[in-house]
């Protein structure tokens, strides 16, 4: 039997989507496709599945990405969905331990990734967020006319723009303990 | 050149292609030798065999049938930076266990 569940995560949530993917695969409902903020299950063994995503650089359709997707599938891998520029893979956990990246480097390069699409998503909202809001001002101060286009849109570029900006900041943080450690770890 | 570590990936990637294999294949012999010790992730070593046949250490063999996995095998210069590498890590064994007088009595 097949379930939806719809569920917002944020860019920078991306290690709680998996975490809640590998949560929701422990309690036997294994991720078989993904969309906008939502997501397919099918039910399985509790704790049957591993499930990893990630950020490409490039289309999932392009490819180049196509070459990889499959290269990951030749491990034994499966890929079950993608979304923009993420894909989601499960593997079964009794063909081993399922990780995409095992060295210092490649993490590190996955969250730079991460942190620069946060943060130009950020900025884009700051910028909106900030004009709107002062065009909101001068229009409740009676300094534009009634044809104004202002709204509370700017608020809502505001609140992206200030969450995406400290939710890089944490992956920022988690990137610069990585570095630390291979100064003294490969 | 000659003086820089390889990275554990890379070393075990470039032993284990010294006979043809595909990129799972790698993965479970890398884990063979080192009794479970060393577990490649596959992205990872996406990464690192794209590096490799960039380097010329490696090289992809020709794909006999579509359906067949892309197999890999390790070139001349490969086998010169192994040779390398393995003389580099000769040197640090050799130097631990004259200071610390061999691992018994360590």
């Amino acid at each position: 039997m097949r379930k939806v569940v719809h569920k917002l995560f944020w860019v920078w949530q991306f290690d709680k989507e998996e975490e809640w993917l590998n949560e929701m695969a422990a309690k036997g409902l294994a991720l078989v496709g993904t969309g906008f903020c939502r997501y397919e299950f099918e039910e399985s063994l509790p704790g049957e599945y591993e499930v990893r995503l990630q950020l490409l650089e490039k289309s999932p359709v392009h490819p180049e990405s196509e070459k990889y997707i499959s290269f990951i599938e030749e491990t034994g891998a499966e890929h079950v969905g993608s979304y923009m520029k993420w894909v989601y893979f499960r593997k079964k956990k009794s063909d081993g331990e399922f990780q995409l990246f095992s060295d210092t480097d490649s993490k590190i390069k996955q969250l730079s990734m991460v942190i620069s699409c946060i943060l130009i998503l950020s900025i884009i909202n700051l910028v909106v967020g900030v004009e709107n809001t002062y065009l909101l001002i001068r229009h409740f101060s009676g300094a534009l006319g009634g044809g104004s286009s202002a709204n509370i849109i700017g608020f809502v570029n505001l609140a992206i723009g200030i969450f995406g900006t400290a939710g890089a900041m944490r992956l920022i943080r988690k990137r610069s303990r990585l570095k630390k450690d291979k100064q003294i770890f490969e | 050149m000659a003086n820089t570590a390889l990275t554990e990936a890379v070393y075990y990637i470039l032993l284990s292609l010294t006979e043809p294999l595909h990129g799972y294949g790698i993965i479970q012999n890398a884990e063979r030798l080192s009794s479970g010790r060393v577990k490649l992730a596959a992205g990872t070593l996406y990464g690192a065999i794209n590096s490799l046949i960039e380097k010329g250490w490696i090289e992809a063999l020709p794909e006999e049938t579509a359906s067949r996995k892309k197999e890999y095998i390790i070139t001349q210069a490969g086998r010169e930076i192994l040779m390398a590498e393995i003389e580099r890590l000769r040197e640090l064994l050799k130097n631990g266990e004259e200071i610390l007088g061999g691992f018994k009595d360590a």
